[in-house]
């Protein structure tokens, strides 16, 4: 791998134009190769002409790009999300919208906060013991916690009635690789943690949010960042390095794009996840927009 | 028009379109205030520098600062007026005076070296050596008969860019 990137170095460096040379060598790395983008057998096309002083002062295209982004942007429609749009006003569905509240609140509902309420009941009566009592043993520690919480991850998709499918290779415990997924809500991480037990880089809540992350969070990984610190930036990109070399880590999951968005457009991924030096593995969740609408707005 | 109201009256709307020249329709007018409190996130009446560069495609523009410049502060009328030189219904001649603002920045109607020679750096960066471009730049001023000193003036732009197919048109979706 290391030989692969060398040639490829080289390669920019002997097909970057002469008139133009960089004033600073370090920017040729960042520059994609162009001639992996244009169609074999053509060339860049020199400038026609002269260049005119009508050339130089003609900044229409980048004031209409810096226009078009304040008109309508992609990353604020983002942000969007739909109010729900009533249905239940006519005379048919009237009743039958009245009978699903009954069956909905006064059936489904107590029933689900029962299973939730056994799965706390179970998670914290086996949780709390190996935690203390095992302390000495840590590989058998671990695994038991593990296993826990993916267990009180699948009673709480199981107390709304969650039905999900997965595709594709189940993550494993390998060292060198990262996971990366989109974020539509806070459920995202539930329901991938009752797959696999992930450990996640999160901002440290204050009050008992933060109890609940240090404790049991702390158990399959976590690491934590300040945003409102300017020097955590290095610290949590080396803590990152360190956690995703060592094998018996759990595998780490990352949300590039930051916060929570509706998913209609792709927002810009923040490049942590993908500096690590590892293999970047994709996660994709889509939630059945029939059933609900998950988007949880960060920004109202 | 008030600041904290968040409604928009049809008398609101004839006079922001008187005031940009009727360069907008009304729809549009409509449009652009309710894009206008979606970037005006504190409910201040005017839209803050960071509120704007909170829109990633805006700042990562190479012209974003010099345009904050002239857009800190501005009410929604005067931010239909700004955007009106983007308008397809704006004239060449109300282009090309939206372009001279933006080269002179301390407004005083003239165009300096060291202005334009700050528009060309925002643009090229690192790409090309300072001293490239100010050779470059004296270079096709002087082609075009213009000396390192000589002070532009609105005039000459026009004469400059007027004879271009100046292309500077945003569209303003309306629902």
């Amino acid at each position: 791998m290391p030989l692969q990137n060398d040639t490829r170095n080289q390669n920019k460096t002997m097909t970057s134009p002469d008139e133009l040379r960089s004033s600073s060598p370090e920017l040729d790395l960042d520059r994609p190769n162009i001639e992996d983008y244009l169609p074999s057998g053509s060339s860049i096309h020199e400038p026609r002409g002269k260049l005119r002083l009508r050339d130089l002062l003609d900044i229409s295209p980048t004031l209409t790009e810096a226009a078009g982004a304040i008109v309508d942007d992609s990353f604020t429609r983002c942000f969007k999300s739909n109010p729900p749009e009533p249905w239940n006003w006519n005379i048919y569905l009237f009743p039958l919208w009245c009978f699903g509240v009954v069956i909905r609140y006064f059936i489904l509902f107590p029933v689900r906060v029962i299973v939730l309420t056994i799965g706390w009941i179970i998670f914290l009566s086996s949780f709390i013991p190996v935690h203390f009592l095992l302390k000495g043993h840590d590989k058998l520690r671990r695994k038991l916690e593990r296993c826990l919480v993916e267990l009180i991850c699948s009673f709480f998709v199981a107390s709304w009635t969650g039905v999900v499918k997965y595709h594709g290779p189940r993550p494993s415990m390998r060292p060198k690789q990262v996971f990366v997924a989109n974020h539509t809500s806070m459920i995202d991480f539930i329901i991938l943690e009752q797959m696999t037990a992930f450990a996640v880089i999160m901002q440290k809540h204050p009050g008992w949010v933060g109890l609940l992350q240090s404790t049991i969070l702390e158990s399959v990984g976590c690491i934590w960042f300040n945003r409102s610190e300017a020097k955590d930036r290095e610290i949590v990109a080396k803590k990152l390095r360190d956690h995703v070399q060592r094998a018996d880590n759990n595998p780490l999951l990352i949300f590039p794009e930051g916060t929570c968005v509706n998913n209609h457009y792709t927002v810009m991924f923040k490049k942590g996840a993908f500096e690590l030096g590892c293999t970047v593995c994709p996660v994709a969740i889509k939630y059945n927009k029939i059933f609900v609408d998950a988007f949880w707005n960060s920004r109202k | 028009m008030g600041n904290t109201s968040s409604m928009l009256t049809q008398y609101d709307i004839e006079e922001v379109q008187s005031h940009c020249n009727n360069t907008f329709s009304q729809q549009e007018i409509v449009s652009l205030y309710q894009r206008f409190c979606q970037l005006d996130r504190s409910n201040g009446g005017f839209i803050s520098g960071e509120e704007f560069l909170n829109v990633p495609e805006f700042a990562v523009n190479p012209l974003s600062l010099r345009l904050l410049r002239m857009l800190d502060g501005l009410n929604f009328k005067d931010f239909v007026a700004f955007l009106s030189a983007f308008s397809p219904r704006a004239s060449l001649q109300q282009k090309i005076e939206f372009i001279f603002k933006v080269y002179d920045s301390d407004g005083n109607g003239k165009v300096t070296f060291n202005d334009m020679l700050d528009v060309l750096r925002d643009l090229t960066g690192n790409f090309i050596s300072e001293q490239q471009r100010e050779q470059v730049l004296t270079h096709v001023l002087e082609e075009a008969s213009y000396t390192k000193d000589s002070l532009i003036v609105l005039s000459d732009f026009v004469k400059i860019l007027g004879n271009s197919d100046l292309k500077m048109e945003v569209e303003v979706l309306v629902d």
